[in-house]
């Protein structure tokens, strides 16, 4: 792993990758709309609304696995010394606050057909706001902090402590008997959805994680470029 | 190091003491919202009753939360933290113990002070005890919870908004089972089950809060 935390290697591969996951983002979402919004069949209860689901579905799993690996990134830096963790955990939080609060949208809308309301403090929608201001957060403590490094040293904490919120979040809804419905595809005995509604869910999946990669490497890129700007800035700053 | 502990919760206690601040604004803010929200309810006495114990919670741990964006900063600032990181002590237990400072002069002090100030909000008696429990047991978490966004914001010169921000999340769960074991002690429910959950938010916040201060403050005393 620590080959790859020389900048200009990683960056020959994100330069490499990155066409190809701009394609495979189009592609899958391409699919993955046309399948969900189009071709797959309504509810039988729900009716034509169940397709909120594509887009809110894995929206909402991939805030939570995103936060996951901020959390993650944040550990290596903090074990390895990894100069690119902190980097790749920083680059995704705006991502992932996105699709936090993209799911919150949605599972808004949806619930004013299906609940009655636009909102409940049921505890899955209070542990995924939650989730959202733990982002929030985060991102806070990169804006506040000029120092980077300082900063990048802080923020390292902020992303491990609230991890502690992302096992809440999951299991939620089988802790407590609520509003918003228990987990009916990663469970034991397999899915329980139809395989004309897996597909889409399964394309969408893909195509949000597709967008989450490339949306990071351009980021890092970014940041590696604006590192190196600093630096630049830094040693001329020095000649004088 | 049990001396050292000792002298630095006597040292943190004669600051509070001398320096005053801390406890009376926060005492101060929560008399403010017992006797502000029946005013803007209405004296509707069974409906102040209902909501009593949850505006006893929020109110406490607001309050806690006014106080927490100062616990190291002063410390930061005129260096004595420095010391402190350069003595024998490991910097975990220095935290841990600032915590600790922190919740016998302000969180504990205010937990048990607030269940008596229910009786402003018409509060039923029989639910003092199990208030009082909780929020005893709950102050020790909001105090090392508090701990974290200080010192994250210890050199900022303004971090109060950011210290909301961070801490206000890792307050819902003790919130929400603080007012649960209370609301429960009322209903045919056992209050046990929420006790126990709140318990063990305690100890975690213990565990988790001491590492998770050292390692934010040592970013600043670099």
């Amino acid at each position: 792993m620590q080959r790859f935390a020389n900048p200009t290697l990683f960056l020959k591969l994100a330069n490499a990758a990155l066409p190809w996951l701009i394609a495979a983002t189009v592609l899958l979402f391409a699919a993955g709309l046309y399948t969900g919004l189009v071709t797959s069949p309504p509810d039988a209860r729900q009716g034509e609304t169940v397709r909120i689901m594509y887009i809110h579905v894995p929206a909402a799993s991939w805030a939570l696995f995103i936060y996951v690996g901020m959390a993650f990134f944040s550990a290596i830096a903090i074990i390895f010394r990894h100069p690119l963790a902190d980097a790749a955990a920083k680059s995704a939080a705006p991502i992932g606050a996105v699709y936090c609060f993209l799911a919150l949208a949605t599972g808004s809308l949806w619930g004013k057909p299906m609940w009655g309301t636009w909102w409940v403090w049921d505890a899955r929608l209070t542990s995924m706001f939650v989730l959202m201001l733990l982002y929030l957060g985060y991102i806070a403590v990169w804006n506040s902090i000029d120092d980077p490094h300082r900063a990048a040293a802080i923020a390292r904490v902020v992303a491990i402590v609230g991890v502690i919120n992302v096992p809440i979040v999951k299991f939620s809804v089988n802790w407590w008997n609520t509003l918003h419905q228990p987990a009916s595809i990663l469970k034991m005995g397999g899915p329980s959805i139809d395989r004309s509604m897996l597909l889409p869910l399964f394309l969408m999946a893909l195509a949000y994680a597709a967008l989450f990669f490339t949306l990071l490497l351009l980021s890092l890129r970014s940041e590696i470029a604006a590192r190196k700007l600093r630096q630049a800035r830094l040693t001329e700053i020095g000649k004088h | 190091m049990r001396q050292a502990m000792l002298a630095l919760i006597k040292r943190d206690a004669r600051l509070a003491r001398k320096q005053g601040g801390g406890f009376g604004a926060a005492l101060g803010f929560i008399l403010a919202v017992m006797v502000l929200v029946p005013l803007a309810l209405g004296p509707d006495q069974a409906l102040l009753q209902r909501i009593a114990p949850g505006m006893m919670w929020l109110a406490l741990l607001l309050a806690v939360l006014l106080t927490a964006d100062r616990m190291f900063q002063q410390d930061f600032e005129d260096g004595s933290l420095d010391v402190m990181a350069m003595s024998r002590m490991p910097f975990e237990i220095v935290t841990f113990t600032k915590a600790l400072a922190h919740w016998l002069t302000v969180s504990l002090p205010l937990a048990l002070i607030t269940p008596p100030l229910g009786l402003l909000l018409n509060i039923d008696t029989s639910q003092l005890p199990i208030l009082w429990a909780t929020m005893i047991l709950g102050s020790l978490a909001l105090s090392m919870l508090a701990s974290i966004g200080g010192a994250v914001t210890a050199g900022l010169r303004r971090g109060g908004l950011l210290v909301s921000l961070l801490v206000l999340p890792l307050y819902v769960p003790v919130l929400i089972f603080g007012v649960a074991a209370a609301t429960a002690s009322l209903g045919p429910s056992s209050s046990t089950p929420a006790l126990i959950v709140l318990s063990a938010i305690t100890l975690m916040s213990v565990v988790v809060a001491p590492w998770a201060s050292a390692t934010a403050l040592k970013a600043y005393l670099r």
